[in-house]
């Protein structure tokens, strides 16, 4: 029985070729779009997870500072900001780790004749409701300390950055749900047109005894496999371009930060899944008004 | 249902009428036909033929009146159940209703297919039917390539396939020469020994007096009479 569904559904996308190929073309389109987005938003989770884990801030302190003032200085710290998350530097081991992090430039080193970089405190601030006028006075406040020469954080270009995100965030949701209307809406017009193609055939169907699940199952199965393989079509098209921008941005410019990945397994499968359901959707819509037709 | 003769009905009338805007298709029509009847419906064109057949497939609703097919109630059948119902007719229409897209055998195997019938036997039956009409070498070509009298063919074949207890003949031989539809008759008389009540409308009275049966007579609406024609009777019909 599903054999024959399935064939039909096959006979029936074959017939309407040009209909089929210009739906599975938007729905590749949406899927693409959409999925991009999502594509931007696993790589950019890391920022967002900021605000969960803390914002790092590098408390610098002026050159001489007594180490039996640090835990003066920590304290002090710790009063203003209510950093989870503290931790001393030494200028040697500041030293060390920039080092480390630039092998290939080590010449850059040799001729140094003094550590040129401060002592520092590096500290984690939660920032409950995402303040950032909050972030400015604990700033402020930390960077009036006598020891305290000056406090850096991520400052504007973070601050920027995240809020940008978040706006992605939000117009990547309000896409998200206007390109799962459009392909609902074209994969209701798909069906809707190819019921009246065959409108007679249904008609005859109907005489000769054919139940309503019957007649409407091949509609589903087609409504389905267009939409399953728009949606491949439309991840293929985002991994290829992926595979092409990787390639081309130098690693470099991002490497320290974050690692760009693309999308995982689980979520691919998913979208696939979820344009299936659209299809079901489409079509339930449209069948829905031709029964009552 | 028992009527008069102490037969069961398969099909009962009662005071039906049946109209389109104003124009009245049928006017109070009481009718009862029995199990494995052979019935001809007769009547001029526009005689309301065709849409009292119409009425018993449910093709239409009737405007007013009862109509029972073996026992159930037209005006009282749940939606879901209408595709078994016409499960019990075997439908020969007047225009054929051959699904242009789809090929002879595939515009025959339907019936089964829509009846959940395993592949197998499907195609063991398509081809023993199409053979029946002498279709069993078109069965890949679509219904266009194929002249009327052959349309009319794959017609009775997929009228017949499902063995259903009433078969309806809307015009049967109308697009045959006397030879090809002699073959159709004695299809329809095969399948009326078999146990199924055969209902043909027709206005060709010479296939009335070869054939022979009950004839109802309609005229504008009206049932205008019932009687039986002997085979071969060679009188006046109406
Ligand atoms: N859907 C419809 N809408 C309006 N009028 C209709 C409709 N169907 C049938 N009629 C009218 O009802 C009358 C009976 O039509 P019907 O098709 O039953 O005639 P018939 O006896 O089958 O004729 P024929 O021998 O030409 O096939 C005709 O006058 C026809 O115009
Ligand atoms: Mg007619």
């Amino acid at each position: 029985m599903m054999a024959l569904f399935i064939r039909r559904a096959i006979e029936d996308t074959l017939r309407n070729r040009l209909l089929n190929i210009i739906t599975i073309i938007t729905i590749s389109l949406s899927i693409l779009i959409v999925s991009a987005f999502i594509l931007f938003f696993i790589n950019t989770a890391e920022f967002i997870n900021i605000w969960k884990d803390g914002i790092p801030v590098m408390v610098y302190l002026k050159p001489g500072v007594d180490t039996a003032e640090l835990s003066d200085i920590k304290r002090n710290i710790q009063t203003i900001s209510a950093a989870q998350y503290i931790r001393y530097i030494s200028k040697q081991d500041a030293l060390n780790s920039l080092k480390a992090q630039m092998k290939r430039q080590s010449s850059l080193f040799e001729n140094l004749s003094e550590n040129p970089l401060p002592d520092a405190f590096e500290i984690r601030i939660m920032l409950p409701g995402h303040n950032w006028q909050k972030m400015e006075s604990f700033a402020a406040q930390i960077e009036s300390l006598d020891q305290v020469e000056e406090v850096e954080y991520g400052q504007k270009w973070l601050e920027r950055f995240i809020h940008l995100i978040e706006l992605f965030r939000f117009a990547g949701y309000a896409l998200g749900g206007i390109f799962f209307m459009a392909t609902v809406f074209i994969v209701t017009n798909t069906i809707r047109l190819v019921i009246y193609s065959r409108s007679e055939e249904v008609e005859i169907m109907r005489l000769v005894g054919a139940t309503d699940r019957f007649i409407k199952i091949p509609f589903y199965i087609q409504s389905m496999f267009q939409c399953a393989f728009g949606a491949l079509i439309g991840l293929a098209a985002l991994f290829i371009s992926f595979l092409f921008l990787t390639s081309n941005v130098e690693q470099g410019l991002f490497s320290g930060f974050f690692q760009i990945r693309f999308i995982p397994m689980r979520i691919l499968l998913t979208i696939v899944f979820c344009s299936m359901l659209v299809g079901w959707l489409g079509c339930y819509l449209s069948l829905k008004q031709y029964l009552k037709a | 249902m028992i009527d008069g003769n102490g037969k069961s009905s398969i099909i009962r009338m009662f005071h039906v009428h049946q109209n389109y805007g104003a124009k009245r298709a049928l006017i109070d029509i009481t009718l009862d036909i029995a199990k494995n009847e052979f019935v001809f419906i007769s009547g001029p064109s526009g005689a309301g033929k065709t849409t009292l057949l119409k009425l018993f497939y449910l093709a239409e609703s009737v405007s007013e009146g009862q109509i029972l097919i073996d026992g159930i109630n037209l005006s009282r059948i749940p939606f879901k159940r209408i595709p078994f119902l016409r499960r019990k007719f075997g439908i020969i229409f007047q225009d054929y209703k051959l699904i242009p897209t789809r090929n002879i055998f595939d515009n025959v195997a339907l019936v089964l297919e829509a009846a959940g019938k395993k592949r197998r036997l499907i195609q063991k039956k398509v081809r023993s039917v199409l053979r029946l009409v002498g279709m069993e070498d078109r069965q890949n070509v679509l219904p266009a390539s194929l002249s009327g009298g052959e349309q009319q063919r794959v017609a009775v074949a997929r009228a017949i396939i499902g063995d259903p207890q009433v078969i309806l003949a809307d015009e049967p031989t109308g697009s045959l020469d006397s030879e090809a539809a002699k073959i159709i008759m004695d299809l329809l008389k095969g399948v009326h020994i078999r146990g199924a009540t055969v209902i043909i409308a027709t206005h060709d009275k010479e296939l009335i007096r070869t054939t022979g049966g009950r004839v109802l007579f309609l005229k504008q609406g009206r049932l205008e009479g019932s009687a039986f024609v002997e085979k071969h009777y060679d009188g006046a019909i109406y």
